[in-house]
C-alpha cells in the first residue's frame, strides 16, 4: 500500500524522495527508501537510533548528498547541495540540539545569517516576528537573552525562526527529547496550528505515544529501510491504541521476506549447573547524559544465551559497562564462577575471562590509526609472548596476527593496514577475534550486527552462536528483536534502566517481549 | 595473493608489496619536507627583501656561521643538547595526546636547580658525582613542577595546554626569583648564581668547544624514540593520545599514564636545563630565558614526532639560531627572525599537507 501511494508523484508534494540510498563505510544508511511530505500534514518519521533517520534529514536539509535515488521538491529532481540551499527551497530544519548563540538575544539569533554588509532591519523583523506569533498563538520575548529562556522556549525560537525565512517544510529532529511532558504538549499543539497554516512538517521521534498523538501520516524506519507507512485515513480511522500496537508491528514484527530470519536450534542447557556469571541487585548511578541502571539482577549458565532487549538508550551501554568495569557501580555484586569480581579493574576482570564486545567499534573498540595487527592485542599490551621484558616481539605479533587474520576470515590487504579503513563487517571480526580469543569464560555482546551487512550479520550470528555451544554464557545486548529472537535461549528486556521481566524464548514470546518494550505487562 | 588459500606466498607477496609501498612513502616524504622548506626560504627572502636586507647575504652568513664556520659548526652543536632533550620530552607528551606547553617553565628550573646544586656538590663529591646529582634533582624539581597540571588533567579531565601554560609563567618567574633571592652568588654585584667551574662541568667532545651533552641528548632521544615505538609502555601511552576512550575499553590505568608522561616530558626538560648549565653556561643569570620550549615545539611537529627526523630539524634550528644570531648583528634583522623563518616553514608545511590531501581525494574520487 505504502509504494502506491509514493512512488507516484503526487502533484501536492512539496517534497518527495523517490528510492533514496545512501551508504557509509560499511553501513547503508538508507536503503532505497520513498516518502511523500505534503503541506497540511504532520509526517512522523519513528525508528530506533540507527534506523536512518537523521541521515534522511540530513539529505533533505543539505548536509548530505543521496548515493542513489533523488529528491523531488515541488515535482522537480533537485540536488539540494548546502544546508544554505535547503533553506532557500523552502526547508528548514530544527535540530535535536539547540543551535542558538546563547549569549545573544532572540532578535539577535534571529537576524544572524542575514547579509554582512547591511545594518540588521530589527523593526522588519520584528513587525514579521508579530505576524507570525500572532497567527500561531505563542509569545516570543525578542529581547531576552537565549540562555535565560527554557528549553520548550528556545525550540519555538528556532521555529520562529524557520518561519521568518519563509519555511514551507519543517523539520523538527526529535524535538521532544529535551522537552518537558507540559513542553511536548505545548510543541504537539503548535505543531497543529502550523499545519493548519498549510505548513508541512517532518517530526523525528523514536516515541510512539508521541507518534500516534501528533501525527497524521507515519513512515516507519528500521534498519535504514522504510518498512511501512500508516496514511492519514487509516490514521483517522484508528484509536490511539490501535495505531500503537499497528506501529508495533511494523518495528518490531517479523517481515515475511526476511531473510535473516532463521529457526533458532533447540538446544538442551543443564538447567542444574552452576551460573557463570551472576548479576545481583547492579545499580548504576544516572549521568547528565545516560540514564542509570536499577538494582539489575539475572544468571547466565554456561552455554546458554540470554537477551537482553529494549528501545536503545534505555540503560544497554551502561550495563555493559558496568560488567566489563568500564563504568563505576553504585551498589550490587557481579560473580563470575561464583568470585565476586565487581572490585576489580577492566584487565582483571578481562583476565578472569570476561569479554566484552563493545558496539562503538571505531570510538573505542579500536585505535583507528593503528595496524590491524596491533589492534588484535589492544587489550593485551604488555603480555607474554607478544611482548618480552616490556620490548615488542614484532614477530610473534605478526604470526599471531596472521593466524587470526585467516581464522575470523578477515579482508584486510594487509596486517600493517590501518584498522579504520576496513568496512565494519571487519573491524567487527577484528573484535571478534580479539575477544573471543583463548581465556574467554563470559561474553557480552553489545549491538554486534549494528551496521553490518546481511552477509556480515550472519556471519557474526554464527560466531556467537558457536560461543555459546562452547559452553562460555553470553550475554547479547541487541536493539534487534529477530536477532534476539533467533538466538537466545531467554530475553530480558530493560526499560530505563531496570529489567522489567524476562521471557524464555518460546511459542509467543514475540509478542510479551513487544507489550514490555513499550511499557504494557507480559 | 590471498591469505586463507596461500598462507606463505601470500605473506611474502604481502611484505613485498609493503617494502614498495614504504619506500614511494618515504620519497614522498622527502618531497613533501624539503618542498615546503624551499618554499619558505623563497618566503622568508622576499621579507628580507622589503624589510631592505639581501636574503642571499643573510642567508649566506646563515650558513657560513651556523654550519661552515668551524667555530660556528661547534657552537650549533652545543646549542643542540638542550634542543634534544626538549624535543625528547615534547615527543613522549604529544605522542600521548598531551600538550605539555609548560617546557620553558621546567627547563628554567631544572637549570636553576642545576645552577644552585653543582657548586655545592662539587666539594664535598668527585665532579663526575656531583653532576649525576644535580641531574637527578634538576630533572625531579621540574617533574615536581608539572604535577599540578598532571593530576588536573589526570582526574578533572582540566585542559592540560592552559594550565602548563600558566605554570610556565609561574615557573620564569620562580626561577628569576630564586636566582635574585635565594642562591645569588654573593661575591658578585650582578644577579646569579655561582659559577661551576670549567673543569668541573661536562668534559667537551675531543679538542672542540662541543659539549658531551650532546651525545647525552642524542641518546634521549634516540631511546624516547624506541620507548616509544618498540615497547609497551610506548604503546599504551599513544593509545592513550590516539584513542583515550579506547584506552579505557582496553583497561588501561588512563590516570597513571597521564602523571607518567607528565613526568617523563617535564623531567626531560628538566634535564634539558640542566645539561645547559652543567655543560655550557654554568651559572644562571637573572632574567636569563632562552625560551628554547616554544621554539622546539614547531621543529617537533616537522619531525611528525619522529626522533630520529626530530634530530634532524633540532640540527636545522640550531644552525638557523647560531648563524641567525651572528647574521641578526651583521645585517641588523632581528634576532627573532629566526622564529619568523621557522614559522614560515610551518605554515608552508602546513599547507602542502592541506593540497596534498585534497589532490589525493580528488584522485580517489
Amino acid at each position: 500500500m505504502s509504494s502506491a501511494t509514493s512512488l507516484s508523484v503526487d502533484k501536492r508534494d512539496i517534497v518527495a524522495l523517490e528510492g533514496v540510498t545512501k551508504r557509509f563505510p560499511g553501513v547503508v544508511a538508507n536503503d532505497s527508501v520513498d516518502l511523500a511530505i505534503r503541506p497540511g500534514e504532520v509526517h512522523v518519521l519513528l525508528g530506533e537510533n540507527g534506523a536512518g533517520k537523521s541521515t534522511l534529514i540530513g539529505m533533505l536539509s543539505g548536509l548530505q548528498q543521496p548515493d542513489e535515488g533523488r529528491i523531488l521538491v515541488d515535482g522537480e529532481p533537485i540536488a539540494i547541495t548546502s544546508p544554505r540551499h535547503a533553506l532557500a527551497l523552502g526547508i528548514g530544519t530544527v535540530f535535536q540540539h539547540v543551535m542558538l548563540v546563547p549569549t545573544l538575544t532572540v532578535a539577535q539569533n534571529l537576524l544572524l545569517g542575514g547579509p554582512w554588509w547591511q545594518r540588521p532591519k530589527t523593526e522588519e523583523l520584528e513587525a514579521r516576528v508579530a505576524e507570525i506569533t500572532r497567527a500561531l498563538g505563542i509569545t516570543v520575548k525578542l529581547h531576552a537573552k537565549v540562555s535565560e529562556l527554557s528549553l520548550g522556549e528556545q525550540q519555538q525560537v528556532e521555529i520562529l525562526r524557520a518561519m521568518v525565512r519563509n519555511s514551507r517544510l519543517l523539520i523538527l529532529d526529535e524535538s521532544t527529547s529535551m522537552l518537558t511532558p507540559k513542553g511536548i504538549d505545548e510543541l504537539g499543539a503548535l505543531m497543529r496550528r502550523l499545519v493548519e497554516q498549510g505548513l508541512a512538517i517532518v517530526f523525528i521521534t523514536h516515541k510512539l505515544k508521541e507518534a500516534a498523538a501528533f501525527g497524521d501520516r507515519i513512515s516507519v524506519l528500521k534498519l535504514g529501510r522504510k518498512v511501512g507507512e500508516i496514511p492519514p485515513e487509516r490514521f483517522r480511522a484508528l484509536g490511539e491504541q490501535a495505531i500503537v500496537s499497528e506501529i508495533v508491528e511494523l518495528m518490531f514484527g517479523k517481515q515475511k521476506d526476511d531473510p535473516e530470519a532463521s529457526e533458532r536450534p533447540v538446544r538442551t542447557i543443564h538447567a542444574g549447573a552452576a551460573p557463570l556469571l551472576q548479576v545481583h541487585e547492579l545499580a548504576v548511578a544516572p549521568t547528565d547524559d545516560a540514564p542509570g541502571l536499577l538494582s539489575i539482577s539475572f544468571d547466565i549458565r554456561p552455554g546458554e544465551l540470554l537477551g537482553i532487549a529494549g528501545i536503545d538508550g534505555n540503560g544497554q551501554k551502561q550495563l555493559a559497562e558496568a560488567l566489563a568495569g568500564q563504568r563505576a557501580t553504585v551498589s550490587g555484586s557481579v560473580r563470575l564462577q561464583g568470585t565476586p569480581i565487581e572490585a576489580l579493574s577492566v584487565g582483571e576482570r578481562r583476565e578472569r575471562g570476561l569479554r566484552y564486545l563493545t558496539d562503538d567499534r571505531l570510538g573505542e573498540g579500536t585505535v583507528g590509526t593503528f595496524p590491524v595487527s596491533i589492534n588484535f592485542f589492544l587489550k593485551q599490551v604488555g603480555a607474554a609472548p607478544f611482548w618480552r621484558n616490556g620490548v615488542e616481539q614484532r614477530a610473534e605479533i605478526d604470526k599471531r596476527a596472521a593466524q587470526l587474520v585467516r581464522e575470523y576470515d578477515v579482508r584486510t590487504p594487509s596486517l600493517k593496514t590501518p584498522v579504520a579503513r576496513l568496512s565494519g563487517g571487519n573491524i567487527q571480526k577484528v573484535l571478534l577475534a580479539r575477544e573471543l580469543a583463548e581465556g574467554a569464560k563470559v561474553v557480552i555482546f553489545n549491538k554486534p550486527t549494528y551496521g553490518l551487512d546481511l552477509a556480515n550479520t550472519l556471519a557474526s550470528r554464527q560466531r556467537i552462536r558457536n560461543t555459546a555451544a562452547r559452553g562460555l554464557a553470553v550475554l547479547l545486548i541487541s536493539t534487534d528483536l529477530e536477532e534476539l529472537l533467533s538466538m537466545c535461549d531467554r530475553i530480558a528486556v530493560i526499560s530505563n534502566g531496570s529489567l522489567v521481566g524476562t521471557v524464555e524464548n518460546v511459542g509467543d514470546a514475540r509478542s510479551k517481549i513487544g507489550r514490555l518494550m513499550i511499557g504494557l505487562a507480559a | 595473493m590471498s591469505i586463507d588459500t596461500v598462507p606463505a606466498a601470500g605473506a611474502t607477496a604481502l611484505d613485498a608489496t609493503a617494502a614498495v609501498v614504504t619506500r614511494r612513502d618515504i620519497q614522498h616524504r622527502l618531497l613533501m619536507t624539503i618542498g615546503p622548506i624551499l618554499a619558505a626560504l623563497i618566503i622568508a627572502g622576499c621579507i628580507l627583501l622589503a624589510v631592505g636586507v639581501d636574503p642571499l647575504a643573510y642567508y649566506g652568513f646563515v650558513l657560513e656561521r651556523g654550519l661552515l664556520s668551524p667555530l660556528g659548526i661547534q657552537q650549533t652543536l652545543t646549542r643542540m643538547a638542550p634542543l634534544l632533550f626538549l624535543a625528547a620530552g615534547l615527543i613522549v607528551a604529544f605522542r600521548a595526546g598531551m600538550w605539555n606547553l609548560g617546557g620553558d617553565g621546567q627547563f628554567l628550573l631544572g637549570a636553576v636547580t642545576a645552577a644552585a646544586s653543582a657548586p655545592v656538590f662539587v666539594e664535598v663529591m668527585p665532579a663526575w658525582l656531583a653532576l649525576i646529582c644535580s641531574f637527578v634533582i634538576a630533572m625531579a624539581v621540574a617533574m615536581l613542577w608539572s604535577l599540578v597540571p598532571a593530576l588536573l588533567r589526570a582526574y578533572q579531565g582540566v585542559n592540560e595546554i592552559i594550565t602548563t601554560l600558566m605554570m610556565t609563567f609561574l615557573g620564569t618567574s620562580l626561577a628569576n626569583v630564586l636566582v635574585k633571592l635565594m642562591i645569588r652568588d654573593p661575591g658578585t654585584t650582578v644577579p646569579q648564581t655561582r659559577t661551576l667551574p670549567v673543569e668541573d662541568r661536562l668534559p667537551r667532545l675531543f679538542d672542540t668547544t662541543i659539549t658531551s651533552g650532546l651525545l647525552l641528548g642524542l641518546a634521549a632521544i634516540i631511546t624516547v624514540h624506541l620507548v616509544m615505538t618498540r615497547t609497551a609502555f610506548g604503546l599504551k601511552l599513544r593509545i592513550v593520545g590516539a584513542n583515550p576512550r579506547a584506552a579505557i575499553h582496553a583497561g588501561l590505568g588512563v590516570p597513571n599514564l597521564t602523571i607518567a608522561v607528565f613526568a617523563i616530558s617535564a623531567g626531560l626538560a628538566g634535564l634539558a636545563g640542566a645539561v645547559d648549565i652543567l655543560g655550557v653556561q654554568g651559572n644562571v643569570r637573572a632574567d636569563w630565558n632562552p625560551a628554547y620550549g616554544l621554539a622546539v615545539i614547531p621543529v617537533v611537529f616537522l619531525a611528525r614526532m619522529n626522533g630520529f627526523a626530530a634530530i634532524g630539524f633540532v640540527f636545522l634550528l640550531s644552525v638557523l639560531s647560531i648563524g641567525g644570531e651572528s647574521a641578526a648583528r651583521r645585517l641588523g634583522v632581528p634576532n627573532h627572525f629566526t622564529l619568523v623563518l621557522v614559522s614560515i616553514v610551518l605554515i608552508v608545511l602546513a599547507l602542502a599537507e592541506y593540497i596534498d590531501h585534497r589532490y589525493n581525494q580528488s584522485r580517489r574520487a
